[in-house]
């Protein structure tokens, strides 16, 4: 089925650009999907642990009495070097978004990323938090949810996140040898894996569910400079019963049993309608119509949770079409949007000096509301266009429109032809209107970027 | 699910359009909550009220501390013959002179024992007794006061700065707005990005509302440079706002996280919260009578100087408190000591009070909200005590 070029790529992408193709298709939409995957810049927790070996033999021997300037130097570089690292993730991000002639893969990451959500923090944190996006969020794309989310729950940064690496079996042979410790269960990571990533908050199950399964994660840990592995010693004796399907038991608890629970979490009938809403609320409308979700948790449910399969029936949804700029970008989109727009390429991005990418990228992103990789919380950023468009936030999105673009450029664009590429046929009257009188290029430019038709998808 | 969503900031929204509808705005002044107005200010990163207000007069400090808080010695400034203020608060004894000024040396959230900033900023804002309902908890006790305040509207209260104030958070209309955000727009933009936003009523509310802050001279372009312009600029902002018809503003002030080379990091904290407070009364004029400045912090530090001349995460520590309208010129609370047997874990400032309290007495001192809405509504689980007679 052919779509309409200009929807798929404002909608399902991050908006059009002078390389835009002419065409789009579900093929062109899974071919983006497999862009996507992990690239030569991928982090990942292997080179993590090993450069937190080295920064700490490093900060050892700068701490040591008598040790000397040279040392002591090359430790703070080095830590300044991982905040890099972290900061550099970001651009690498931003880059792939760019260059994705589609960038509907590109938009997945971010949609996942987000439903498992970890946040950043000290500069380890951050870089863990950018190595769950390689190493769980993207390999697992366009493949069935199961595996998705069982990568994405089990990786370190959530583990650490959600508290499950604090999370001890009662029982277990660890919390019977420390018993001064007060070791026990922690819910987090069981909970928000039903409320959040599986079942959501309107599903049917109770209090009892996330306490077994609580009990049924112990042992599944992860502590800096270790092998992430499941730890048997930390896990909770017995079986376990989790929406009516008893787990473990058999007197040998493994990663086994909480693969187990997660493919039957992902099939669970709230959970196709629970990933149909939050698809259709990110693609199409804050407040989706019914039929559109109806139609994709079936699909899902008869793809046996094949997710490309649940792609395409969005992308041929009439309600893509139907709920034009019904969606704002977010900050990250909105940025992304605007540098495609402008012509720029992925390898332009990559290029960008340490400075310009802070300043010009990563800093205006958290004045606009949306400081990277630091959600206030597990549901991750909201959805709602009135999250986003705020006097604080559409101000920042006008100084970003005003300042950079010439900046990033050089050489801006007749804001006239700039119009076409960055809208085509959808810009409004009003702003065809409005751009031909600005006073210069750069605020005409500025006009087309700050506008609702650019800010909304 | 839903409800985390629905609090997050969409108070903006519908503040603005409330605004602009003229029916609203003109009926509204009838039922304005009153002319007392509260600024609170959070100290992200735990400052170390030790350092802040140092209490030579316990012998017990110069043999906990070698190089900090060494008092009047060291330049700090006596304030009552036990305390002693921190150099670089040192503009701001004027206020403590005329009674403007005052602090609680002993005091925290409910929040023990973890002390992760994170959690402990958390319970700040949520005014919670437990860290374990942060998840599930988005709204702030300022918003809570909001839904108790008659009469009050969207630009009864602020929230300002980059940093998320979860401490606004809530189903109370409330306005926001960053300094940091001012744009710089000809005449000839500005019209034309009016004219484009004109049919969009999500956009136009937000558009009318940046451009008639950003019009207004708040641009950052205008603030003197230095070390504490940005929490200048914050201060600036909440005056003039307070100067119209905003009674509640809150930001915060970071960089007190003081692990290693403390002297240099606080002091440079310090002084950028003392221009804040200098920037507030001046801006603020006679209506400085009225105002009530409450600084708070997510948790103390250790009673002991570390190994690399800074203190770590500790519990107990000290509010400051600013403004005309409180009767200052002296310290609230209980001393705990600094003796062995004295300590939290034996390692920490005890916390007297629940610093709570101060904030549930504020509010029911300068706005007559009853005890029992602010001890089960605003901060679930407190129990207010006795009136400390900060405002009576």
């Amino acid at each position: 089925m052919v779509l309409d070029p200009e929807i798929a790529m404002i909608r399902l992408g991050y908006g059009l650009s002078p390389d835009s193709p002419q065409a789009v298709d579900a093929d062109l939409l899974l071919a983006s999907v497999a862009t996507a995957r992990p690239d030569a810049d991928a982090i990942r927790m292997a080179d993590i642990d090993a450069r937190r070996q080295v920064e700490n033999d490093l900060a050892a021997a700068a701490r040591k009495p008598g040790s000397d300037k040279p040392t002591q130097r090359k430790s703070a570089r080095m830590r300044r070097e991982t905040i890099w690292m972290a900061q550099h993730a970001f651009q690498v991000r931003v880059a792939r978004a760019v260059a994705d002639p589609v960038g509907f893969g590109e938009r997945l990451v971010q949609f996942w990323s987000d439903h498992f959500t970890v946040a950043g923090g000290n500069r380890f944190q951050s870089l863990i938090a950018a190595a769950h996006v390689d190493e769980a969020i993207r390999p697992h794309l366009g493949g069935r949810f199961s595996d998705l989310m069982f990568a994405a729950e089990t990786h370190p940064r959530m583990l650490t996140y959600l508290n499950q690496s604090g999370s001890v079996g009662p029982n277990s042979a660890i919390a019977r040898r420390r018993k001064d410790d007060d070791l026990g269960l922690n819910e987090n990571l069981a909970r928000e894996m039903i409320e959040l990533h599986s079942l959501g908050v309107g599903g049917d199950y109770t209090q009892r569910d996330v306490r077994q399964l609580a009990r049924l994660l112990t042992g599944l840990s992860y502590r800096a400079g270790q092998d992430r592995a499941f730890r048997p010693a930390m896990a909770e004796p017995g079986a376990d019963t989790v929406l009516g399907v008893t787990y473990g038991g058999n007197g040998q608890a493994s990663l086994n049993d909480i693969r187990a629970v997660i493919d039957d979490l992902a099939m669970h009938p709230d959970t196709a309608r629970h990933l149909a809403r939050k698809l259709a609320v990110h693609f199409v409308s804050d407040d989706p119509p019914a039929d559109l979700i109806d139609r994709l948790a079936q699909t899902y449910r008869q793809a046996d949770g094949d997710l490309s399969v649940v792609y395409v029936a969005l992308a041929e949804a009439p309600e893509l079409a139907a709920g034009f700029r019904q969606k704002a970008r977010q900050p990250f989109d909105f940025v992304v949007a605007a540098l495609r727009a402008l012509g720029m390429r992925g390898g332009d991005l990559r290029q960008l000096d340490r400075r310009d990418s802070n300043g010009r990228l990563l800093r205006p992103l958290q004045t606009m509301g949306q400081r990277w990789a630091m959600p206030r919380g597990p549901d991750g950023w909201p959805e709602s266009a009135e999250s986003w468009i705020t006097p604080q936030g559409l101000a920042a999105r006008i100084d970003w429109s005003m300042r950079h673009p010439a900046k990033l450029l050089g050489d801006l664009p007749d804001p006239r032809d700039f119009l076409r590429t960055a809208l085509g046929s959808t810009a409004s009257q009003s702003l065809q209107w409005a751009v031909p009188k600005a006073e210069s290029p750069r605020e005409g430019v500025a006009i087309v970027l700050a506008s609702a038709d650019f800010n909304r998808r | 699910m839903l409800s985390r969503r629905l609090f997050l900031k969409s108070s903006a929204l519908i503040g603005c359009s409330a605004a602009a509808h003229p029916l609203m705005s003109s009926i509204s002044f009838a039922s304005a909550p009153g002319e007392n107005r509260l600024v609170v200010i959070i100290l992200r990163g735990a400052m170390d009220g030790l350092d802040a207000f140092q209490p030579y007069g316990d012998p017990m400090l110069r043999q906990l501390r070698r190089k900090l808080s060494q008092g009047p010695d060291q330049g700090a400034t006596d304030l009552d013959g036990f305390f002693a203020l921190h150099p670089a608060l040192s503009p701001l004894m004027p206020l403590w002179r005329s009674g403007e000024l005052a602090f609680a040396p002993a005091v925290s959230t409910p929040y023990r024992d973890k002390r992760s900033h994170f959690d402990g900023q958390g319970l700040l804002e949520a005014g919670i007794p437990s860290e374990d309902d942060l998840l599930a908890r988005k709204d702030g006790w300022l918003n809570r006061l909001l839904q108790q305040m008659p009469g009050a509207r969207a630009q009864t209260a602020y929230a300002i700065g980059l940093d998320d104030m979860q401490i606004l958070d809530g189903p109370a209309p409330a306005r926001s707005w960053a300094p940091e955000a001012g744009f710089n727009l000809s005449g000839q933009a500005q019209r034309l990005l009016e004219h484009v936003y004109h049919d969009d009523p999500l956009f136009q509310a937000a558009g009318d509302q940046a451009m008639e802050i950003a019009g207004a001279g708040m641009q950052v372009e205008q603030e003197d440079p230095g070390p504490a312009r940005d929490a200048r600029m914050l201060a600036r902002f909440a005056a003039d706002r307070l100067n119209g018809e905003t009674r509640i503003a809150s930001f915060s002030i970071s960089g007190w996280d003081s692990h290693a080379n403390q002297s240099r990091i606080i002091g440079r904290s310090l002084q950028r919260l003392a221009e804040a407070i200098i920037t507030l009364r001046d801006t603020l004029g006679p209506n400085w009578g009225r105002t009530t400045v409450l600084a708070m912090t997510e948790f103390g530090r250790t009673v002991r100087e570390n190994g690399t001349g800074g203190t770590d995460h500790g519990t107990g520590g000290a509010m400051l408190m600013a403004g005309g309208a409180i009767r200052g010129g002296r310290a609230y609370g209980e001393w705990p000591g600094l003796a062995e047997g004295d300590l939290y874990a034996g390692r920490d400032l005890m916390p007297m009070r629940d610093i709570r309290a101060y904030a549930a007495w504020a509010m029911r001192d300068l706005y007559g909200i009853p005890r029992d809405a602010l001890e089960r509504d605003v901060f679930p689980g407190l129990e207010m005590g006795d009136n400390p007679g900060v405002w009576a």
